[in-house]
């Protein structure tokens, strides 16, 4: 029997070494069983690798920043659609979500889908706000605090042991030995991501993932944890592991159960000595490693497109534990004339 | 004591365990140990089979016997009940 053919924009194609997670989404995407697709890449550079990889990606076209606004972003994606007949749209970076969150209505009056959070959803989860997130959905999470000011870092020792963690508010974290090296990456962090700068309590331990998707009604449709194996210098997974850790589930459905999350996620977890587990990050967004989801039996970016058509998804209950990623990267060769087509023209 | 559950042990020598998502190599008679673990025998019975198998003494194989359970225990790969304690 012919299957229908979905065609879905794709944004996040810059497979390079702290990857976005779309090539990793088409390759899901490609290997679904409930429909086909017709793959729209939509990218920020030119340089993205996604753009040139013609057997994943059928077409791709430049958009707008998101700090250009949600009208910019709109006026480029109805010019797209107008070409390609958008079905779907599958944000993958954190920063775009916002102007896709509110132009949801829109968009969808287009007839072109999502399945993203809610803007509270969006809001609560943002690293200045896990305090109170944890103490909200009774989830445990390292103790933070929010500066504005560097005359405040003197303050620090009295609530925070050494090391601790100095992370920007939306991308950077370095771990700081001393007031002097906190003092260094709130200068360094500050000038690239701006104000505030989050200081966290260090957890000791190792770091696991867990990605997933929640239907917006608090139940859980997938969820597939993972150990990082080898971690890349920009703290990226570049191997990892599927696992069965039922506290790192328990604590996945609480969060769904708790918040009704709606749409693709990766909570970001650190487990120490004592098995006790703490939520670093919540990333409102499918991961750069979702194609291990695929190998392990629960096809996420399949279940989250059905999910944005408005079709009823049975939710997975079982995955293969034990099962690897491994990352590689890839040269290819491409002529000067694509690059042309995308920079000048914008579509390729 | 047991070997943990879903820990797996490869005829080669790997262990994984599926709940921490760690991997471990052991050596031959490791391999026998924790075959031996699993298949529930006593302190007292390892020993005896692999003093008959390897040619050591009572003491060595004890300290060895005992390093290799800590670091078993260590890596959360076992359960040791006080009541069964071998």
């Amino acid at each position: 029997m012919k299957k229908r053919k979905i065609n879905i924009g794709v944004t996040g194609l810059n497979a390079i070494d702290s990857p976005g997670p779309g090539v990793s989404v088409i390759r899901a995407l490609r290997e679904a069983v409930s429909f086909d697709v017709r793959i729209i890449g939509l990218s920020y550079e030119s340089l993205e690798p996604g753009i040139y990889m013609h057997d994943l990606v059928d077409r791709t076209y430049s958009i707008p920043y998101p700090a250009g606004g949600a009208d910019l972003l709109m006026a480029r994606l109805e010019y797209i659609h107008e070409k390609e007949k958008l079905d779907v749209i599958i944000p993958n970076f954190d920063a775009e979500l916002y102007p896709l969150i509110k132009l949801e209505p829109k968009l969808k009056a287009l007839g072109i889908h999502m399945f993203l959070p809610t803007l509270t959803q969006f809001e609560e989860r943002q690293k200045v706000n896990l305090n109170d997130f944890g103490k909200k959905y009774n989830i445990s999470v390292p103790k933070s605090k929010v500066i504005y000011d560097l005359n405040t870092v003197h303050s620090l020792p009295s609530e925070f042991s050494f090391p601790m963690i100095v992370k920007g508010k939306f991308y950077d974290a370095s771990i700081a030995y001393s007031i002097e090296q906190v003092k260094t990456f709130f200068n360094k962090i500050s000038a690239k991501w701006g104000l505030p700068i989050i200081i966290q309590e260090f957890i000791h331990g190792a770091e696991f993932n867990v990605t997933g998707l929640g239907d917006g009604n608090g139940n859980t449709i997938a969820a597939v944890p993972m150990r990082k194996q080898y971690i890349t210098d920009k703290g990226k997974a570049w191997g990892g592991i599927s696992i069965s850790d039922e506290k790192m589930l328990d604590m996945t459905r609480k969060f769904l159960r708790n918040t009704k999350w709606r749409g693709g996620f990766e909570l970001e977890l650190m487990k120490n000595k004592d098995g006790e587990l703490y939520l670093l990050e919540i990333n409102p967004r499918l991961p750069a490693w979702i194609y291990l989801s695929v190998g392990v039996g629960q096809n996420i970016p399949e279940a989250l497109v059905n999910m944005a058509m408005g079709e009823t998804v049975t939710p997975f209950v079982t995955y293969d534990v034990g099962k690897m990623f491994i990352r590689y990267a890839w040269d290819m060769i491409v002529d000067r004339e694509e690059f042309e087509q995308i920079s000048m023209y914008g579509e390729l | 004591m047991k070997l943990r559950k879903n820990v797996a042990v490869s005829e080669v020598g790997l262990i994984f365990n599926p709940v921490t998502g760690e991997s471990f190599s052991v050596n031959p008679i490791g391999v026998e140990i924790l075959e031996l673990i699993r298949e529930e025998k006593d302190q007292n019975q390892i020993m005896q089979v692999l003093l008959e198998k390897y040619s050591t003494d009572q003491a060595t194989l004890e300290n060895d016997y005992a390093d290799f359970i800590d670091i078993l225990n260590h890596h959360h790969l076992i359960e040791i009940h006080e009541e069964t304690k071998d």
